[in-house]
């Protein structure tokens, strides 16, 4: 695989929130370009607009101006996005959003199926993927009597199952113990995915990222991590 | 919550395929509630009380349900004996009670408890989410069971984020009373409520897409048909096949 292939570029993109009382930029003419790899940390303050960069690399959201290329095409419509979420997974801040199946395992195999396995694989990858994270045996737990911290593990587990070649994680470490964190910390440093995390802990950003940048009013710009 | 609060247990009942349980649990609803002759209902009863004794559930935990369902019956009786025409019973006032109106307010009483009690017995003994994977291999639509779901998914989320903003008001001091202040805040209440559930379901539809949701929605679990299941199926069939005969085929 090539190391310095593109897979990610934003150009100029901007982005408004139209609602009754404000026409509030959010991002402003941003350049963003990522390189497989690459493993990338996002800081910022609260609602200087780090969720809505990821939705609309994902898609969710359309800029207002600006193009947006993921693996080497730009993306425009919901059907190109289609592809980019296939072989991008991101891990939303409330695990609440995430998990919507009764029991975990149906959660887990909930991906790969839509990616059309059968369902003898996707049971497969489900239980590979949970062992994988440690959390074996959790398959018919119901995912609304799980704590936080297992919440947020399964999430991951969700996402991996899709087998990614990219990892967007929004908050990962967000109300999480210091043993959960340190296991999310050596879940993301052993694998060779290329990620972005965007995070207010700077200490877990130093110890999973290589590269950290700073968005501030709509720009983003290297920031120095300690 | 309560969901699930009869779900945990170990009995036959709470052993017994989910499957036979809303299949029995249907039909003998639907006997019960439209029959009338006595022999059947008393047989209706006792297969009732039956089933119960097999759940060995808490008989104080059943007496409370059926307390909640029986608080709608007393309605029943404030009116139906004064408005049912019949021969005289007794008169309160101007108002006349009818014997066919008591024999009615009686009759509805008993089928809708014989009901709750099956239904407890039957239903409650699985949880939720096992009677949802049930009524999908039982051929219910899609769309309804994945309704199911997303409820009782969710009802958990809506009710922990409606005890935080209720602790938020409390904690800075707000007593209900009947004043403007209360209706004002508990409608705030209830329309931040409404506003949060109506944002966590866009977010839930975004977290679906990026995990490649197209429409489609698959449900893993499967049942197997144990000996047992097959014989309860059968015997419970035929006790219920007995009542419909004692209602409608047998001569009085």
């Amino acid at each position: 695989m090539d190391n310095s292939e593109v897979i990610i570029r934003f150009k100029g993109i901007s982005f408004t929130y139209h609602d009754n009382q404000s026409h509030r930029p959010v991002l402003d003419d941003l350049n963003l370009q990522i390189s497989r790899g690459e493993r990338v940390g996002l800081i910022g303050s609260n609602g200087s607009g780090k969720t809505t960069l990821f939705h609309l690399l994902m898609g969710l959201l359309r800029p207002t101006a600006g193009a947006i290329e993921v693996f080497g095409e730009e993306r425009r419509k919901e059907k190109d996005f289609r592809v980019v979420r296939e072989k991008i997974g991101l891990l939303f801040q409330d695990s609440d959003d995430q998990l919507f199946c009764p029991t975990v395992a149906e959660d887990v195999a909930f991906g790969p199926l839509n990616l059309g396995k059968s369902q003898e694989e996707a049971l497969a990858i489900t239980g590979e993927v949970l062992e994988r994270l440690g959390l074996d045996g959790f398959e018919d737990r119901l995912t609304y009597k799980l704590s936080g911290g297992e919440k947020r593990l399964i999430s991951l587990a969700t996402v991996l199952a899709m087998k990614p070649e990219v990892l967007i994680l929004d908050e990962p470490s967000t109300g999480l113990d210091e043993d959960t964190v340190e296991r999310l910390t050596e879940i993301l440093r052993s694998s060779d995915l290329t990620y972005l995390i965007a995070s207010h802990n700077s200490d877990f950003l130093s110890k999973t990222t290589d590269i950290v940048y700073r968005l501030e009013r709509g720009k983003l710009a290297r920031a120095k991590v300690s | 919550m309560h969901i699930d609060n009869f779900a945990t247990g170990d009995s036959l009942l709470h052993r017994l395929d989910p499957r036979v349980k809303i299949v029995v649990a249907v039909l003998f609803s639907v006997v019960v509630a439209v029959a009338d002759r006595h022999s059947c209902l008393a047989m209706a009863v006792c297969f009732s009380l039956t089933l119960l004794f097999l759940a060995r559930l808490s008989l104080r935990e059943v007496f409370l349900r059926l307390l909640v369902v029986n608080a709608f019956i007393v309605f029943l009786w404030l009116f139906l004996p004064f408005t049912y025409g019949g021969e005289k019973l007794f008169s309160i006032g101007s108002l006349d009670a009818t014997r066919e109106g008591v024999i009615y307010a009686l009759l509805i009483t008993v089928k809708s408890n014989t009901i709750v009690l099956a239904l407890i017995a039957l239903l409650a003994t699985s949880p939720i989410v096992t009677l949802g994977h049930a009524l999908n291999h039982l051929y219910v639509p899609d769309k309804l069971i994945h309704l199911l779901f997303f409820t009782v998914r969710y009802l958990q989320v809506l009710h922990l984020e409606y005890d935080r903003l209720r602790d938020a008001m409390r904690i800075r001091a707000f007593k209900p009373g009947t004043n403007v202040h209360t209706y004002k805040s508990l409608a705030y209440l209830i329309g931040m409520l409404l506003i949060k559930s109506f944002d966590r379901a866009d977010r839930i539809r975004k977290a679906m897409l990026c995990r490649g949701f197209h429409g489609k929605y698959y449900l893993l679990s499967h049942f197997e048909l144990q000996r047992v299941d097959v014989i309860m199926l059968v015997i419970m069939m035929l006790l219920v096949s007995g009542m419909a005969s004692l209602q409608w085929i047998i001569l009085k």
